[in-house]
């Protein structure tokens, strides 16, 4: 028993695919190939290979690397002590609810934080240490991104500890295993799936982040994306822009790849 | 034990504190009569009078709204006739393909969807301005609302068609008074996460929003750019106060359905 008309559902969606999916990806690929006079070329390849871009791209991964490490140093613990508590969906709640606080928002509340007679600062005297410039340094990026992607990190991590059988920890610990090593041979690994949705909703955007090296980094960080913002929408060079574009999503499969293998 | 029941405790204290300071901070100063973020002078409600008379920002914010409703309901539709298309296709390989592909712009940097965005609009020849920002909004938030609705209709029972079609109901019968209905905490989740992702949503606008036409998040940015001005202040508060309004009427929501999707993800 076929029906033809079950199909009809299919014809929105897969139209919806070739226009915003497909179609993008390919006109990036092409793009690449052209030069900032509209000539076909793969000088902006070769471009890409020059040490200048180079150090830009190994730059933006050890920030994102730097990022995902924070991140997930901070979030697992977290995690993991909010499965403890009584009432544990309504403090997940209050971890998510940052999040739907518009992003600029919390970007611009450290512009005031890290200022130079901002909260920080007033605790850096307090403490005695005197006042420091916080503001447009590599630090303050790193902190600004792990505070934004935390969240991200948490609730996947959250969601696998949730899933974690707790008769195997009473288990290991039963049989004479230290807190320390029932959670490095059973919880860490149970839980790896968590840890890597989290690796990856936080590695890729934290390369790709612009507003946040423009505005707390003031231009001292430059990632791969504030490389494509500024070849796309300062320099008005998209040959240039689409390939950074490229190794992006190149940079991003392989993530997906590494990070993808779940059930 | 007493004892580390404390430290576990201090632990996410000081989390909470650290996630909640920078949004109580911008709140707290929005009330500052000195105009600056630090050194509190005296209690004003005067940059919300500025907010109030801002006729630009006030246009800038029915425009942010006017485009998450629609781009919301739009993507909804669509994302549910997604979720339909996908539940319907038989062979694995066909449905894994189509689920890659959905994946592909929720995993994709912002950056990335919005400069092919921009290629593809400049070509296509749609001006910059509310339809291409509309249509982007559309086309990010589909594959959001396919993954919300997708498990609802897997978690229904074939059964329930094979039955509605014996008793004599057609295709259209089948479709509002069984699947939709059932998928219906799905379909409400997928819309309420569009909005948000929609409300939020400031690379991908920044790429195609062109220079007449501006959304709230994209007007933030080119402000504080140019320095601190507590009118931001005000506007983030209130902001803020709409967003716990619509967390708890999605918390209701998600209660309803027994059971909380999976949120977040702005990249």
């Amino acid at each position: 028993m076929k029906h033809n008309t079950r199909n009809v559902y299919l014809i929105p969606y897969v139209l919806w695919i070739v226009l915003f999916v497909v179609a993008p990806i390919l006109l990036i690929l092409y793009y690449s190939f052209f030069d900032i006079e509209g000539q076909w070329t793969i000088a902006n390849y070769k471009k890409f290979f020059t040490p200048i871009y180079l150090k830009m791209t190994f730059s933006s991964f050890w920030y994102a690397f730097l990022i995902t490490v924070f991140s997930l140093l901070i979030a697992y613990p977290t995690a993991y002590l909010l499965t403890k508590t009584k009432h544990k969906q309504l403090w997940l709640l209050l971890i998510i609810l940052p999040t739907w606080v518009n992003l600029l928002l919390k970007v611009y509340a450290f512009l005031g934080i890290f200022g130079t007679y901002g909260l920080a600062n007033a605790v850096l005297e307090a403490l005695g240490v005197g006042t420091k410039q916080i503001l447009f340094t590599d630090f303050s990026f790193v902190f600004v991104s792990v505070y934004i992607f935390i969240p991200f990190m948490v609730l996947p991590i959250f969601n696998a500890l949730e899933e974690l059988n707790p008769s195997l920890v009473d288990a290991a610990r039963d049989l004479g295993a230290s807190a320390w090593t029932t959670f490095r041979r059973v919880v860490f690994p149970l839980t790896i799936d968590g840890v890597k949705a989290g690796c990856q909703a936080v590695f890729i955007p934290a390369l790709s982040l612009f507003m946040i090296t423009r505005l707390i980094a003031g231009n001292r960080v430059i990632t791969l994306g504030t490389a494509i913002e500024e070849h796309f929408l300062v320099t008005q060079d998209w040959g240039m822009g689409a390939t950074i574009a490229v190794f992006l999503i190149i940079a991003m499969a392989i993530v997906v790849i590494i990070t993808g293998n779940r059930k | 034990m007493k004892r580390k029941v404390k430290w576990d405790n201090l632990y996410l204290i000081i989390m909470f504190v650290i996630l909640y300071t920078p949004i109580f901070y911008l709140i707290y100063y929005s009330f500052n009569s000195g105009g600056t973020m630090h050194h509190f002078q005296g209690f004003t409600l005067e940059w919300y009078k500025e907010v109030f008379q801002d006729t630009r920002l006030l246009i800038i914010v029915l425009n942010t709204f006017v485009i998450a409703l629609l781009a919301s309901a739009i993507s909804t539709i669509l994302g549910v006739m997604g979720a339909l298309a996908i539940y319907y296709v038989k062979k694995r390989r066909m449905k894994n393909l189509l689920l890659t592909l959905n994946n592909v712009l929720i995993v994709s940097p912002d950056v990335i969807i919005g400069a092919s965005f921009l290629i593809l609009f400049t070509i296509i020849g749609i001006q910059l301005g509310f339809t291409s920002v509309l249509l982007s909004h559309i086309a990010f938030s589909v594959p959001i609302v396919v993954l919300m609705v997708l498990p609802k209709l897997q978690e229904m029972s074939p059964t329930l068609i094979d039955a509605a079609r014996d008793l004599g109901a057609n295709q259209w019968n089948v479709l509002t008074k069984v699947i939709l209905p059932f998928i219906t905490p799905g379909i409400f989740a997928g819309f309420f996460m569009a909005l948000t992702y929609s409300l939020d949503d400031f690379a991908v606008t920044f790429f195609v929003t062109g220079n007449g036409f501006s959304t709230l998040s994209v007007e933030i940015y080119s402000r504080a750019r140019q320095g601190i001005s507590l009118s931001i202040n005000a506007l983030s508060t209130l902001l803020f106060l709409f967003t716990v309004l619509l967390v708890v009427g999605y918390y209701f929501i998600s209660q309803r359905s027994s059971r909380l999707y999976g949120m977040g993800g702005r990249k």
